[in-house]
């Protein structure tokens, strides 16, 4: 699948903008991206698996309520650094 | 001893965020060292805010055995003018020398609100090198160099979207290392709400005894522990499970921005001997390397409290004990400046003999390396709705050379009206050079320093501009 990755996580992913993920939930895709991409899973979810405050997860354009949704093979995701000012 | 070496020339950092199949090397906006950028050489360092080196590395002891803290100091005498013990004051005298036999430099750690910078200094601490932003962007809440090895960097970051986390550099802020589990809160079972981790706000460095260990405070309060030089880190189970824990910060949410832990000290006679602070909750010691804890309080006002002799719920802001008379503490609290030493158990409020007009509030306080009577506060107004500015809008450190029974205010150079700084908690640091440099940086971006401990004060005119300043760290090399 197709993962979106903000600005913010681009140093993780070496200035890519879009990678190849693998998962039948957000929770699968997360293990996924954080073995290839170490560190990244926290930055973004925090202890208590909840998604951080400005944080958002669109799978095929709908917003994620939790990392537990699941994901539907060749569903996008994007993760989303929300916007909280000016 | 410091060496001047050609800058980077052409020596370009290795670029941020390069492609990282393992991930955590160099990510961020590590940048290039600056063209004319004063490089350290670093056999050793000495940093006054972090505690320069303990006379006599203390032996790892044995789980169970008692603080030598407990012991009275014979230099550690109320009022008095302390003596430091021998044995240190001969390492001190010969740290000296070599650092003038060097022509020693000063490096500045500074973390922003939009990122770190190192400043370098010329010997005469004149001119300076800046050396930043790195990861320009991050709210880098506490950047702090390894005193047992002089070349470690470790920092604490996060941004307004990302979870918090640690760095580590081994070269001076080229490369950076993401820790592989940061500071974190256990998870805990479904439907049960768990503490989270909002922001790593201190670090400190083990003992030398133990050189990977570090110590980490986080808002909201937890005390975590690395030896593994900040890969990996852990709960201290003793202090964050402790059953008093949540009577000592009580329910509220804790200070405007978040509730901090804060002040970690390690005694230099002994790894298991630690201090801790904690705004809202008081100031807490334990003698068994962290299993357990007792307040450290007596004396000390909390007039925000309807009990006004609480065992606990004080608001340390900065607490500090000299790293060669480890017996004498201060502390810069919500409500007045303080002095202990132990083994005494009574804070005296030393912030009692500073001018009524100028109060004695304020968040940061800083120690002479060598000297342990004497220390530097910067008072700010902590009236009606606390604007936590200068008082009267006219910026002033207060200086004692005797151990706080009188006070000197030290304002030439700064502002003579309409300066309303607000210097925060971990943003007043000294070096260890003679006459010692003193530092601060304001919320407004600028860094100050004195090169004759606090006579005359002189904005550093390369760091006048920076972001909002969260910690500075200084060292001399």
């Amino acid at each position: 699948m197709k993962v979106f990755i903000p600005s913010p996580l681009h140093s993780y992913t070496g200035g890519r903008s879009i990678v190849e993920g693998e998962g039948r939930s957000l929770t699968e895709l997360l293990t996924f991206l954080d073995g290839r991409y170490p560190g990244v899973r926290f930055r973004i979810v925090d202890e208590q698996d909840q998604v951080r405050p400005h944080i958002r997860f669109f799978v095929d354009g709908e917003m994620a309520p939790t990392i537990r949704t699941p994901i539907a093979p060749g569903a996008e995701v994007h993760i989303i650094c929300a916007l909280s000012g000016g | 001893m410091a060496k001047r070496k050609g800058a980077a020339k052409g020596k370009k950092a290795k670029k941020a965020g390069g492609p990282a199949k393992d991930g955590r090397a160099a990510k961020g906006n590590a940048t290039p060292m600056a063209d004319n950028a004063i490089q350290p050489a670093v056999p050793s360092a000495a940093t006054a805010a972090q505690g320069a080196k303990p006379a006599k590395p203390a032996k790892p002891a044995k789980a169970a055995k008692p603080s030598k803290a407990a012991k009275p100091s014979k230099a550690a005498k109320p009022g008095k003018a302390g003596k430091a013990p021998r044995a240190v004051k001969k390492t001190a005298a010969a740290g000296a020398k070599r650092r003038r036999r060097g022509k020693p430099r000063t490096v500045l750690l500074v973390g922003t609100r939009k990122g770190a910078f190192i400043l370098r200094s010329d010997p005469a601490r004149k001119r300076w090198a800046v050396d930043g932003p790195h990861f320009l962007g991050s709210i880098v809440h506490h950047l702090v160099l390894d005193p047992r090895d002089g070349g470690t960097l470790l920092m604490a970051a996060r941004t307004g979207h990302l979870g918090p986390t640690v760095f580590r550099s081994s070269d001076w802020g080229k490369t950076w290392k993401e820790a592989a589990q940061p500071p974190a809160f256990p998870k805990v079972p479904e439907g049960e709400k768990g503490k989270v981790v909002d922001h790593v706000f201190w670090l400190t460095p083990g003992h030398p005894s133990q050189p990977d260990v570090w110590y980490a405070g986080t808002s909201p309060h937890g005390l975590f522990r690395t030896t593994d030089g900040g890969a990996t880190w852990s709960g201290m189970h003793g202090f964050n499970d402790h059953p008093m824990l949540q009577r000592w910060v009580g329910e509220s949410g804790g200070t405007p921005d978040g509730p901090k832990l804060h002040s970690i000290l390690v005694d230099p006679r002994d790894p298991l001997h630690l201090y801790l602070g904690m705004s809202g909750g008081g100031i807490f010691e334990s003698t068994d390397e962290g299993s357990t804890w007792k307040p450290l309080n007596r004396g000390v006002a909390a007039d925000f409290l309807p009990e006004p002799n609480p065992e606990y719920g004080h608001d340390p802001h900065c607490v500090i004990l000299h790293p060669e008379m480890p017996d004498r503490m201060y502390h810069q609290n919500h409500c007045g400046i303080y002095r202990l030493d132990r083994p005494g158990d009574v804070w005296e409020r030393i912030g009692n003999n500073m001018p009524r007009e100028v109060g004695d509030i304020g968040f940061p306080i800083v120690a002479h390396p060598r000297d342990p009577d004497m220390i530097w506060v910067f008072p700010m107004d902590g009236t009606e709705v606390w604007p936590r500015t200068s008082p009267g809008g006219r910026p002033a450190v207060y200086r004692s050379k005797d151990g706080g029974r009188s006070w000197k205010r030290q304002d030439s150079g700064l502002p003579k009206g309409q300066g309303w700084f607000t210097v925060k908690r971990q943003s007043f640091a000294a070096d260890a050079g003679d006459p010692v440099g003193v530092y601060f940086g304001t919320t407004g971006g600028t860094l100050w320093a004195s090169t004759n401990e606090g006579k005359r004060w002189q904005p550093i005119k390369e760091a006048t501009y920076l972001p909002h300043i969260y910690s500075v760290t200084a060292v001399t090399l």
